[in-house]
């Protein structure tokens, strides 16, 4: 195999694992919403990003050519071999406003991040970001209202999801953490630098901040890291080992 | 058994209903992209409206099926490229969706794509009752292609299909 396959593979199972987590932990909220129409929102949400991640496994299947299926990736790798970022797998069914906190943050990257990636010169990726960017952005529509609103809300909503943007900031440096994979695809066309949306990132993220009359975070603290080389928070374990039960449990199990 | 050409394949998947909104086809629906012959082969090209689309499996199967049923051998193929949007759906299509109680998309070709512009077109006028005296009640609904609005005139929630 070519060393550009092995990156576009290594490539396409960050931006799954990132989608799969991410629905994972949305998915939680099934049965659970605060009212039925965000209980439904959060189910279509997440069937959203799932669909993202079925997309690129697919993909990374058929470029490493072994028969190994979308579900082999989702549900036969242990946490060392998932890429997702560290932010996304963090419980989400503790308070509403860290879900749409969390959603806000990363949908405003994933915007940009798939704005660039339909200019991919790879066909199959950039026709996946074309796919996944419409729904990003509806997702990214809905969560900064919730941010604006629980913000700029009562008391007790403002000082919840400002805790919340605490907690989630020592994420936020990991969306633009970019390694050796990343050099090779942005030098064939295929990938672009994604410290390059930093600053566009700041400004979507400020103007729904300040809008919601939170403040945030100074950059003087710990950021967290690990998620492109498969080291993560005690989180995603816990995460797997429900996900990954039934067909593990029962490998002739069939849906 | 009788060959069908091009033409009439796209007839016959023109009957298939699409699962979650039996008012239209899947055809009308903008989910069939090509249809090829090749010997008794036929190619056939679906793409999901919504990434994780649950009733893309169905659509696929009914089209396997027809196929199948009228003597041809199916090979379908799911692409991504262009991505899906509710513009490729006819007038006439709209019209249908109105009649069943859904009320159609906007254009998406007059919508800024950022998640921040102001896209407000107005209110969605009721399916039912024709008014505009409506309002949106939620971003998301039954289904992934569906939004939750509700009537103030004729005291109806209805549904409309998503500008995607």
């Amino acid at each position: 195999m070519t060393e550009l396959n092995i990156a576009l593979i290594e490539y396409c199972l960050r931006i799954a694992d990132n989608s799969l987590i991410h629905a994972q932990r949305i998915a939680d909220w099934t049965g659970h919403g605060p009212i039925l129409e965000e209980d439904i929102a959060m189910s279509n949400v997440s069937l959203d990003l799932l669909g993202q991640a079925r997309g690129f496994y697919t993909y990374a299947s058929q470029l490493e050519g072994n028969g190994k299926s979308e579900d082999f990736y989702a549900f036969h790798r242990g946490e060392r071999d998932f890429r997702n970022r560290l932010m996304v797998e963090q419980p989400d069914l503790k308070d509403f406003g860290f879900t749409m906190m969390k959603l806000f943050l990363n949908g405003c990257f994933d915007y940009l991040f798939f704005r660039d990636l339909m200019k991919s010169r790879d066909e199959t990726i950039s026709g996946l970001a074309a796919k996944s960017i419409k729904e990003v952005t509806y997702h990214v529509r809905h969560a900064g209202d919730w941010v604006v609103r629980l913000g700029d809300g009562t008391e007790e909503s403002h000082q919840r999801i400002q805790k919340s943007l605490n907690e989630l900031w020592p994420f936020t440096n990991e969306l633009f953490e970019q390694n050796e994979v990343d050099e090779l695809l942005i030098q064939n066309g295929a990938a672009f630098n994604k410290k390059e949306l930093k600053v566009e990132w700041d400004a979507m993220v400020n103007e729904i901040i300040t809008k919601a009359t939170l403040i945030i975070p100074s950059d003087k603290i710990y950021f967290h890291s690990g998620g492109i080389n498969g080291v993560h928070s005690e989180h995603l374990g816990f995460l797997l080992a429900e996900m990954q039960y039934l067909p593990r449990m029962y490998p002739d199990a069939i849906w | 058994m009788v060959k069908l050409d091009v033409g009439e394949i796209w007839d016959l998947l023109n009957t298939i209903p699409d699962p979650e909104v039996p008012a239209i086809s899947i055809v009308e629906l903008g989910v069939v992209r090509d249809v090829r012959i090749s010997d008794n082969v036929v190619e056939v090209d679906i793409t999901p409206t919504y990434s994780g689309c649950p009733a893309l499996k169905n659509m696929e199967d009914q089209v396997r099926a027809k196929l199948l049923l009228a003597g041809m051998t199916p090979k379908i193929r799911t692409i991504y490229k262009p991505a899906w949007t509710t513009d490729w759906m006819s007038d006439e299509t709209m019209e249908k969706l109105r009649v069943y109680g859904i009320a159609p998309p906007e254009k998406v070709s007059f919508e800024n794509l950022h998640p921040f512009a102001n896209n407000d077109k107005g209110p969605v006028e009721c399916p039912f009752c024709r008014s505009f005296d409506t309002i949106l009640t939620s971003r998301f609904g039954s289904t992934a292609c569906k939004a939750l609005h509700f009537c103030n005139s004729c005291c109806q929630p209805f549904e409309q299909f998503k500008c995607h």
